[in-house]
């Protein structure tokens, strides 16, 4: 059986307002991105706009916006479609281990970028 | 002659579903598609099921998705709907079918009956009725108009993918229906039982809804309406 118990808030409104707000952070880091490459970069001038504390906010909150983002959404597909209703109770064995593999991903990304940032 | 496919399905007797194929005269008349499972009915197979009764788009009983499309059958003219001299109906998609065009209400009445469609309000009755100023009154049009005939929720693939949890299109305008009228005082609690990511938010915006609706309602409007009012109370 589908339950909430493994949603990001357990909560619709607080699900449907973080998949909104943290689109517009990345929206708003991408578009910033894709302005300098736009503009040129070499090495130096992107390592140097990446040592500055604001850029590494910045950075920080689009991860964390990313994987609030990417949870939700892939928690949606998920238990629309590999479900026991969809799938037979082998979607009741599918849907946790994919969740599993997804929040693994997500945290190794989460670190991984933690530790380029400010390593 | 008018191509006719027909979806044919006896559990009693069939392993699987079939489409079943006639050529109808209908004497080159713009016949409603109700017309035309009549005349098969009358003349030529007795056996094939389906829901009727007002015939004239009040009571909901015919929904059908004819050529792919759901709709009322008896409101729907061929004209409308015919392409190519071909007319393929199917019973409404995403329930379980009794038999033929017949299918089980359960799972869509269940979603109903969650949203509580009746006025709740606990103030003494006055003597003759709770008055409603015009304007009061006027939010309740475009929701109350619904006949509950299910081409909304059967087009929506979020209904189709979780019936038993999300509400649904036509229970969510009715949801909408209550919440947006005056004499009713349960509002919060209304919202508190819609809160989850289930009931509403499996809403994404598609507007199949708004595309079928034999009755031009617009759920997809309702639903932003409750999304709204879920923020308010909560902010």
């Amino acid at each position: 059986m589908v339950t909430q118990v493994t949603s990001f808030s357990r909560n619709g409104l607080s699900d449907w307002l973080i998949q909104r707000v943290s689109s517009l952070i990345l929206l708003a880091y991408f578009l910033f991105i894709a302005v300098q490459i736009g503009l040129g970069v070499d090495y130096t001038q992107w390592r140097a706009l990446h040592d500055t504390t604001a850029m590494k906010v910045f950075t920080l909150l689009a991860v964390g916006a990313f994987v609030a983002h990417a949870w939700i959404g892939l928690w949606t597909v998920f238990t629309d479609y590999l479900t026991e209703y969809m799938l037979g109770p082998i979607g009741n064995i599918i849907r946790p281990l994919l969740q599993i593999a997804v929040v693994l991903a997500l945290v190794v990304y989460a670190i991984w970028v933690v530790q380029v940032i400010w390593g | 002659m008018l191509q006719v496919s027909i979806y044919r399905f006896n559990p009693e007797t069939d392993a699987t579903p079939q489409m079943q194929d006639y050529s109808i005269d209908t004497g080159g008349k713009d016949l409603m598609v109700l017309d035309v499972l009549e005349l098969i009915k009358a003349e030529h197979d007795s056996t094939v099921t389906y829901r009727r009764s007002c015939r004239e788009g009040v009571c909901g009983s015919d929904g059908l998705n004819i050529n792919g499309k759901n709709g009322l059958a008896c409101i729907t003219p061929l004209s409308e709907t015919v392409r190519k001299n071909k007319l393929v109906i199917r019973p409404l998609p995403g329930l379980p079918v009794v038999r033929d065009l017949v299918v089980d209400m359960s799972l869509f009445y269940a979603q109903y009956e969650k949203i509580e469609p009746y006025l709740q309000n606990d103030t003494p009755a006055p003597a003759i009725e709770r008055l409603q100023s015009p304007e009061d009154r006027a939010k309740l049009d475009g929701l109350y108009e619904c006949i509950l005939c299910a081409c909304c929720s059967t087009s929506c693939p979020s209904f189709w993918w979780n019936p038993d949890r999300f509400v649904g299109p036509a229970g969510l305008l009715q949801a909408y229906r209550f919440l947006a009228d005056s004499r009713d005082q349960a509002t919060d609690e209304r919202l508190a039982k819609l809160d989850d990511p289930f009931s509403v938010f499996r809403c994404h915006g598609i507007q199949n809804c708004v595309n079928v609706c034999p009755k031009g309602l617009n759920p997809t409007r309702a639903i932003g309406h409750i999304r709204t009012m879920l923020l308010n109370r909560a902010a």
